[in-house]
């Protein structure tokens, strides 16, 4: 798991996570809300969030593999 | 008349992450370096703003995904090598902190001729806004403020069929995997 922008203020870096075979990034969004009052606010579903699954935009629906590098941020602001 | 590159024919490219500065000059003649047929350049600069949505900004900092970025921008140039006969791009962005009036990116193109150089150095910059993992945080009298997506940069990647699906995020309480418009994938 990895986090950037104000994620990254909020939760850190990232973290290491397990999960259960065939769980999608929705599953995993809905465990790590579940795991503290901070991952809730941060990670709220009325945040508008972007994920990327091994470095490339992805839905929510996209599962991650053994090993897998996910992250979460904001919509991107670049340019 | 030409038509955009064969699929499989990788265009020349050169794509920078950087926090120093760049020269437009120097980076326009290697990509112009020893191609004759290139009959037009064209190119965009962006710079940092004194104000933004209505606040001073007295600078501001660029965050972005290592890896992931180039493999972003490295899309995007495919992206727009597909739809436009192209023989160059360069894409310079820095990342770190910036100073009002200091250049941020860089997108130069080159082609035979200037339409497809116009049409693919806005193509490149609207899908680098909405698609690329850049965040610009600006430092204002009332701090720090992480700036917003704007819908607006959306509705121009959405001029060239793409759907961003950046800034109009999921509505309160929608989950992104329903597929709206939040959840649409990266063309990538």
């Amino acid at each position: 798991m990895r986090y950037f922008a104000a994620l990254r203020e909020a939760l850190g870096d990232g973290e290491e996570v397990e999960l259960p075979e065939g769980s999608d990034l929705a599953a995993l969004r809905d465990r790590l809300i579940a795991s503290s009052p901070r991952h809730a606010e941060a990670l709220a579903r009325g945040r508008a969030l972007r994920c990327a699954l091994d470095q490339v935009l992805v839905r929510e629906s996209a599962q991650p593999g053994d090993g897998a590098e996910v992250a979460f941020f904001p919509p991107v602001t670049g340019g | 008349m030409e038509t955009p590159r064969e699929a499989g024919a990788r265009l020349p490219r050169t794509v920078r992450i950087q926090t120093a500065d760049f020269d437009l000059g120097a980076e326009v003649a290697v990509l112009r370096a020893g191609d004759h047929g290139i009959g037009a350049v064209a190119s965009f600069i962006g710079t940092v703003r004194d104000r933004n949505d209505g606040a001073a900004v007295a600078g501001m900092t660029l965050e972005h995904y290592p890896g992931m970025t180039e493999k972003a921008i490295d899309a995007m140039v495919d992206a727009a090598a597909a739809r436009f006969p192209l023989l160059g791009v360069t894409v310079v962005h820095r990342v770190g902190p910036l100073a009002p009036g200091d250049q941020v990116v860089l997108v130069a193109v080159a082609s035979a001729h200037r339409g497809a150089a116009f049409q693919a150095c806005e193509f490149l910059m609207d899908y680098l806004k909405t698609q690329a993992p850049f965040w610009k945080k600006e430092q204002t009298p009332q701090g720090g403020r992480w700036v917003d997506a704007r819908v607006s940069d959306d509705a121009a990647l959405a001029r060239w069929g793409i759907a961003a699906g950046n800034a109009d995020g999921p509505a309160a309480g929608e989950p992104a995997a329903d597929g709206g418009p939040g959840a649409s994938s990266a063309p990538v």
